[in-house]
């Protein structure tokens, strides 16, 4: 929010090169977002369009009282949903997708409810922390395999890091909606990812 | 089964792994109740097959987060900064 102040002054004062910054800090994140709304590329391309120009109308208007970036993925969303219902092509967003399956595939568990065996581990990369540069390549398309109200949160929250509470007010979620579906969300990710990883046991 | 298995356990017991895993997302949002955290803690401390698991899961929100968004093309670059010019 302190940063956004000074972003917002160079925004007012009409800064092409703070504008610039802004779209390359969010373009991709936004593109990624109205994806999960919308059906193709190109009408997330138009939706993130007529999201940017949406940011240039308000932005005289706007004072900061939400983080700017949240701002800016309120007018996205408000945006992909109206190009969605037009479309009528898009999959229903709700919560009503009953989404209780276990994290892990039940068999991995003894009577006991403990493993049966070592799970299988993903591969991480030392020098980052991060899976390894093999996994990642994989990120996208297992997420991809999520339905869209998964895929919206996990993108919301992990993908472009907004906190909990603003996933719900931008999804209309309830809190333990958005917890279920991003709990499943990851653990579907993980579950895709487990075939390319070597078993060692 | 799961009923069967809820109606066994109490709340106060030791948890298993097939429970830690359900609570892996709350724990790192940091929303899990006091007590559910510290039975989530102590089965940490006893079990290298739920160690694992949770690392992974750091290592996968950690990657995803740093996943590379493609920039946008010069063309749609140019077109929005020049309305954005012409906003003055």
């Amino acid at each position: 929010m302190e940063d956004d102040r000074a972003l917002l002054e160079r925004l007012h004062a009409g800064d092409e090169n703070a504008f610039e910054a802004l779209v390359t800090q969010h373009h991709g994140s936004l593109r990624r977002v109205a994806r999960t709304f919308v059906r193709t590329d190109a009408a997330a391309d138009d939706v993130v369009q007529e999201t940017w120009l949406g940011v240039l109308r308000g932005l005289a208007d706007f004072e900061g009282r939400s983080s700017l970036r949240t701002w800016i993925f309120r007018i996205l969303v408000n945006r992909a949903r109206t190009r969605a219902a037009r479309d009528a092509r898009s999959l229903p967003f709700s919560a009503l997708e009953t989404d209780e399956g276990p994290a892990v595939d039940p068999t991995a568990f003894g009577a006991d409810g403990r493993w049966s065996s070592a799970p299988a581990r993903l591969d991480g990369d030392p020098e980052t922390g991060l899976l390894s540069a093999e996994l990642r390549r994989h990120l996208q398309q297992a997420i991809e395999g999520l339905s869209p109200d998964q895929r919206a949160v996990i993108t919301l929250r992990d993908l472009v890091g907004l906190e909990a509470g603003e996933v719900c007010d931008l999804l209309e979620l309830s809190d333990a909606n958005q917890r279920v579906l991003l709990h499943r969300a990851r653990a579907r990710v993980r579950t895709a990812l487990l075939p390319l990883v070597e078993v060692t046991r | 089964m799961r009923r069967f298995f809820r109606w066994r356990r109490h709340r106060h017991d030791p948890l298993v792994c097939r429970e830690f895993v359900e609570l892996v997302t709350d724990y790192l949002d940091g929303t899990l109740p006091e007590e559910e955290r510290a039975r989530f803690d102590a089965h940490l401390a006893e079990c290298d097959g739920c160690r694992g698991y949770l690392e992974d899961m750091r290592r996968l929100v950690g990657s995803l987060r740093e996943l590379p968004e493609p920039p946008p093309d010069p063309a749609t670059r140019e077109a929005l900064t020049r309305a954005f010019r012409d906003l003055r």
